[in-house]
């Protein structure tokens, strides 16, 4: 009972990242734009919000930087896609490539001096579950009072993402600027202003899944703290066909399959660590294919229309 | 009505060019109130800009609009309609995965931010019973067929409170009756006092629908005439700027061996659902079958299954003879069957290579073009060369990409490739769809000179007159099925009509 109740603990709050990033890559995508630097962005978020809170001691604060380095990464990414009409996959790759390296530049930089200038290692204020010691030892329950206020926010957001993408007059927009530019143009929308908002909007969210990793998930900051979440995260996407509301069974799938393996180590099995490492991406790709090819069988195929390409009025 | 009184609508003076074509030069328009004015013109002769500059699509380099006298700052759609002005575009503007409900409402800023789709409902289904304009209003687009698709859009228009409609060839889609349908539609909103731009390049429909019409040549206004003071022969000089041979002449046909025989052939479409159900004929060399229909109705999937770009389900494809079911393209090719697709920029033509490389596709993988793996860029343009002065393809030099070249010249490119590359049977899908009225001359000259030297001529096409001017016989496609095989020379048009609707004379619809 213990041991499941642990890893329910772990499955939940791993997935707490995965989902928030998950939906603002869902709300970039919809709107036509498709964004590799999740990765990127992530770490950033992750470090900016870390190197924040350990100086200010504010987590409020730390967040708030996070997203703003988030929206900055994005604006870049949607002027190069947008106004500059480049290559979606390129600007996104370079942007995961400088996030990865700049992040990592910075944690050698950012520290105390009594630290060799290091963030690493460092500990810093993290938020904290909100339930008393009492609660988080019920059985079962427990896992689910044992967890911080961003994760009970994103199972309010996850409603509130689908009810916004299709309910909403706002949404039905986004979603015809994706699927169709030329129709949502004629239709007087502006698809450019469009996906500038979304794409932004989107890079947001992932820097605040990323400060979740150093602020809560796994508190500190260490070289490469996201292990190629960014990239579960854009696989997380085809997988919930573009839907907020099934972006959460991938974040879980993903966490559960990375508490059960944690927990093994931890327990000190004989399998190696590196291949039980690999459980969790191995895991998600090989659902996510099963998934994707039962869905691609059965009925349409959900991705927007107009995913990855540029849109310009009087193009021929 | 006096010429007197304030137009609804006048363009003064509008000019717009794209890179290398003034596609407006000086025009002006006029639109009164109750009223339906056609456009009439060649392709390229710049109606189509015209009105994407009326409709805030495409800002004109100089001239103004004026809407009931006032001036007009028309930047965008949005701005276009706040003044009421609707277009219904050549390809529809709607959201195919979307519903009928979700598509009249987009873009509308006075919906609330939770649309109430009840409401958009009732009064959707109250517009329709009162222009006719039968549609499931919950069905998504893609489920629609063209006919339907466009229903909603003219539905749309009037949910906005259009006052100007601009229909851009709104009946090269449709079956006969459909177009009469069009038309009592238009005679609705006519009555109600809406006004109508209706663009087109077909005579009969001018006589049919307009009120008055005005001429477009080469981005200029060559004349403006009430309909009823004119005829289709002097429009038709007046659109080309030559008197127009409207027959071709044609050997009586002899036909030869059978060199396609497909025996109940089923094939999916693109969404896994029947496109092909149980579809059998045959065709002799030297003859022309043509294939009419609706678009949409299979004839996009037929062709792929006989030039091998689509796996066939059940049945059976033979070419002289031999059994090719679900042979690959080059086999197919190397049997000699020459494929004129219907998507001539993204299947037809590979728009970033050059005009040289592109007529060289079929033929590069032997002598004299090339040896081993080596390509012979010098014989190479040499043939480019030869054919591009054959058939008069207006290119600055061979090693033009060819996406920079006209659609008629790109068809004039593709044509030339495929007619030296065929020697058995010629698979033609809408070859001349959206050309002028020269380049579809040679297109259809090309087609019967083929069949002359003794091809078998397969010819989808969506134009009736011309599809029973140049076939031999014509099969009717309905949802992927044979309604029927009829001698050209022959059937009643309005059959054909009837059975391109899904209607059997005989069920007495």
């Amino acid at each position: 009972m213990d041991f499941l109740t642990s890893v329910l603990t772990i499955t939940i709050r791993a997935g707490t990242s995965l989902t928030i990033a998950t939906i603002g890559e869902i709300l970039t995508e919809r709107s036509g734009i498709l964004n590799l630097g999740v990765e990127g962005i992530m770490l950033m978020g992750a470090l900016s919000a870390f190197a924040t809170v350990f100086y200010s001691h504010s987590i409020v604060l730390g967040f708030l930087v996070a997203v703003c380095i988030g929206g900055l990464l994005a604006l870049l990414h949607a002027f190069l896609t947008t106004t500059m009409r480049a290559n979606q996959v390129v600007s996104g790759l370079s942007i995961t490539l400088f996030g990865t390296g700049f992040s990592s530049f910075l944690g050698q930089r950012l520290g105390p001096a009594t630290n060799n200038f290091r963030l690493v290692g460092l500990r810093a204020e993290r938020i904290a579950p909100l339930a008393p010691d009492w609660a988080k030892n019920i059985p079962i329950l427990g896992a689910f009072l044992n967890q911080d206020i961003m994760t009970y926010a994103v199972y309010l957001l996850i409603p509130l993402a689908w009810f916004f993408l299709y309910k909403t007059r706002p949404g039905l927009w986004l979603r015809s600027v994706g699927e169709d530019p030329q129709t949502a143009d004629a239709m007087g929308i502006n698809v450019a202003k469009t996906r500038y908002f979304y794409t932004i909007i989107g890079g947001m969210l992932i820097a605040l899944g990323g400060a979740h990793l150093s602020l809560s998930y796994t508190p500190g900051w260490s070289e490469n703290i996201t292990g190629g979440r960014g990239w579960i995260v854009i696989a997380l996407v085809i997988f919930s066909m573009w839907n907020p509301a099934r972006a959460v069974w991938g974040a879980l799938l993903f966490g559960g399959i990375n508490a059960v393996q944690f927990r093994l180590q931890a327990s000190g099995t004989s399998i190696p660590a590196n291949f039980l490492n690999m459980l969790p991406y191995v895991g998600t790709i090989v659902v996510l294919v099963l998934m994707t090819w039962w869905e691609a069988l059965s009925k349409k195929v959900g991705a927007p229309a107009a995913l990855g390409t540029s849109y310009m009025r009087e193009d021929k | 009505m006096s010429d007197t009184a304030i137009p609804k609508v006048e363009m003064r003076n509008i000019s717009k060019s794209f890179p290398g074509v003034l596609a407006n030069d000086c025009v002006d328009l006029k639109l009164r109130k109750g009223e339906v004015l056609a456009l009439l013109g060649e392709n390229g002769a710049g109606k189509s800009t015209l009105m994407n500059v009326l409709c805030g699509l495409y800002r004109p380099d100089r001239g103004e609009i004026y809407i009931d006298g006032k001036y007009a700052e028309i930047h965008s759609p949005r701005d276009a309609q706040k003044y009421g002005i609707g277009m219904v575009h050549q390809n529809f503007k709607l959201v195919d995965s979307m519903n009928v409900l979700e598509n009249t409402i987009l873009g509308l800023r006075d919906e609330p931010f939770v649309p109430d789709l009840k409401r958009v409902r009732s009064r959707l289904v109250g517009l329709a019973e009162q222009y006719h304009l039968d549609v499931d209003p919950n069905a998504s687009i893609w489920q629609l067929s063209v006919g339907e698709q466009q229903r909603v859009e003219i539905l749309k228009l009037l949910y906005r409170n259009a006052e100007i409609l601009i229909l851009d060839e709104p009946t090269a889609v449709l079956t006969p009756q459909e177009s009469h349908e069009l038309n009592r539609v238009v005679h609705v909103m006519k009555q109600e006092g809406k006004s109508a731009i209706f663009i087109t390049h077909k005579m009969e429909e001018v006589m049919e629908f307009s009120d008055r019409v005005m001429v477009l040549r080469k981005g200029k206004v060559v004349a403006e005439t009430d309909t009823s003071a004119t005829t289709p022969k002097e429009l038709a000089r007046m659109m080309v700027g030559r008197d127009v041979l409207f027959q071709i002449e044609k050997k009586p046909m002899t036909p030869g061996k059978v060199v396609l025989e497909l025996s109940h052939i089923e094939a999916l479409g693109d969404r896994g659902l029947p496109a092909l159900k149980d579809v059998s004929f045959q065709l002799r060399a030297g003859e022309i079958l043509g294939i009419a229909g609706v678009a949409g109705n299979g004839q996009r999937e037929l062709a792929e299954v006989v030039t091998g770009l689509r796996r066939s389900s059940k049945g059976k494809m033979q070419i002289e003879g031999e059994d090719m079911t679900n042979k690959s393209p080059l086999e197919i090719i190397r049997r000699g069957v020459a494929h004129i697709p219907q998507d001539r920029a993204s299947v037809g033509a590979a728009g970033d290579l050059s005009v040289a490389s592109n007529l060289a596709m079929k033929q590069y993988r032997s002598r004299p073009l090339a040896t081993g793996i080596f390509l012979l860029q010098k014989k190479i343009f040499e043939f480019a060369g030869r054919l591009i002065e054959k058939f008069k393809i207006s290119t600055p030099s061979p090693k033009t990409q060819v996406k920079f070249l006209s659609g008629g010249n790109i068809q004039k490119t593709i044509l030339a490739r495929e007619i030296g590359a065929a020697r058995t049977l010629m698979v033609a899908v809408y070859p001349s769809r959206g050309l002028d009225v020269g380049a579809t001359e040679t297109v259809r000259r090309q087609l019967v000179s083929q069949r002359d030297a003794g091809l078998g001529v397969l010819f989808f096409s969506e134009d009736l007159d011309e599809l029973l001017q140049i076939s031999d016989r014509v099969a009717v496609l309905f949802e992927g099925k044979i309604m029927g095989i009829f001698d050209a020379n022959t059937v009643n048009i309005d059959h054909i009509g009837m059975l391109m609707a899904g209607m059997d004379r005989e069920a007495g619809a």
